[in-house]
């Protein structure tokens, strides 16, 4: 379990250009997997295009109280990367005037930021129909002042997407870190206490699957049923839905994979279950990412890459969504962890 | 020549005896995938059940795939290792029960 993150181990991966050269070299250069952009051109999906904006997901920092194994921000407490109240202003501004129904806030851990409650104080009252908070459950109980997130997250009317890749500690932890499960166990709980993901709860409470290891998530409506019917038996704990999302071949995850000598197994699984179908529905077609320092990105797995929005459109600041829609996305070998399978979003399966 | 007889990079092209021979392949692969589908028995029980029997009959290339289905499907290892001891059950008492074959051949030929 590693306890810093790429860029403070100073890791070679913790350089994006160096992942994107491992995702284009190898198997991918010697014509024996296809490249994502022949891939989809076999179906006339190429160019990808941003379609309208549905989905605002700001990233407030990289800053964690985890280090999680396969995390694709290289997120840690040893990460200074924060989103200042400058920022989060333009934000607003763009948050008030979007056509967007979901805002969706991400880290790293958003809570750490500062100015998060400030931030969520604010975003709230635009009155975007959904507004998540990626919340990593454990913050809840890292410490004191952490403590009555529930009621905060309840009096915003907040949507909570949290991170659980299984219904066991051994599981969990090994991904998450010692402990995790056991904190995440009782943040959940008191989510609960205040009435989030119960079932006829306006309070959303929704779960995160990544899987632990060297292999895709399965059908995202079995695991949900699995997960629910555990975490109740076993904890008396609900929630409502949960989104299986696929590891993609980035940062700590392809760090995991090259050291466990998984990759190319990995990436011909990916390449296997690619669905076209999955291809049309793909994030990146209906969400924009914020990165902390106010940047523009296709989705958060771009922004982690530094693979910028092709658009003269650039950053927050200078926010137009007419001229960001109908932009060609960026893409890479990395984009057939969101087309394998039911395909994997944000939001859990597409297809 | 290849020096083993089993190559897991084999496993990819399993679909492969299709071309060889289009219409039984096609028909077993359509069963197969039927066969794995939610049913009166869910998939990941399935999974679970072809995980034993990958190993009682001891196709590397099944325990491969159906080890990797099984973590798929949030399959713990606890429950896969107690899969197998089912299987290796059935194989332990289907060795033993001819026993008394053996027995009733004694009692027959020497009793």
């Amino acid at each position: 379990m590693a306890t810093k993150s790429l860029h403070k181990r100073q890791s070679d991966l913790a350089n994006s250009n160096r992942q994107l050269e491992i995702l284009s070299n190898g198997i991918f250069q010697n014509g024996e997997l296809p490249k994502f952009k022949n891939k989809i051109a076999e179906t006339n999906q190429f160019p990808l295009r941003a379609k309208k904006l549905e989905i605002l997901q700001i990233n407030v920092g990289y800053m964690c109280n985890q280090v999680c194994d396969h995390c694709h921000v290289d997120a840690g407490p040893d990460r200074k990367e924060i989103m200042t109240r400058d920022t989060m202003r333009q934000c607003l501004e763009v948050i008030k005037n979007t056509g967007a129904h979901t805002l969706d806030l991400t880290g790293g851990a958003p809570e750490m930021n500062p100015d998060f409650r400030w931030f969520v104080e604010e975003a709230a009252k635009a009155g975007v129909k959904d507004f998540i908070v990626r919340s990593n459950l454990t913050i809840i109980r890292a410490n004191k002042k952490y403590y009555d997130l529930p009621e905060f997250f309840k009096k915003h009317n907040v949507h909570v997407v949290s991170s659980m890749p299984h219904w066991t500690r051994g599981k969990t932890d090994k991904q998450r870190g010692d402990g995790v499960f056991d904190k995440s166990i009782k943040a959940l709980q008191e989510l609960n206490a205040v009435g989030y993901g119960l079932p006829d709860s306006n309070l959303k409470l929704d779960l995160v699957y990544n899987p632990t290891g060297a292999f895709l998530p399965s059908d995202q409506a079995a695991m949900e049923k699995d997960f629910k019917k555990a975490l109740k038996d076993d904890f008396g704990i609900q929630f409502h839905n949960l989104f299986a999302i696929t590891n993609l071949p980035i940062s700590r995850f392809l760090d995991y994979l090259i050291a466990s000598e998984n990759y190319e197994d990995y990436m011909y699984s990916l390449v296997e279950s690619y669905n076209p179908t999955a291809v049309a529905n793909v994030m990146c077609t209906n969400t924009l990412s914020v990165s902390w320092d106010g940047y523009l990105f296709d989705c958060d797995f771009n922004q982690m890459l530094e693979l910028p929005v092709n658009s003269e459109v650039k950053h927050i600041s200078e926010y137009n969504e007419d001229l960001l829609e109908g932009r060609n996305i960026v893409i890479s070998q990395h984009c057939y962890g969101c087309t394998a399978g039911a395909g994997s979003s944000c939001q859990g399966s597409v297809a | 020549m290849q020096k083993t007889y089993y190559d897991p990079a084999d496993l990819r092209k399993f679909g492969e005896i299709s071309e060889w021979n289009q219409e039984l392949g096609d028909k077993f692969f359509d069963y197969y995938g039927k066969v794995f589908e939610d049913g009166a028995l869910t998939a990941r029980e399935k999974s679970l059940i072809a995980l034993a029997v990958s190993h009682t009959e001891q196709c590397p290339y099944c325990i491969d795939a159906y080890t990797k289905d099984g973590l798929q499907r949030g399959v713990t290892k606890e429950e896969m290792m107690e899969a197998i001891h089912v299987g290796a059950a059935i194989k332990s008492g289907a060795t033993l029960v001819h026993g008394v074959q053996m027995m009733n051949k004694v009692n027959k030929l020497d009793g």
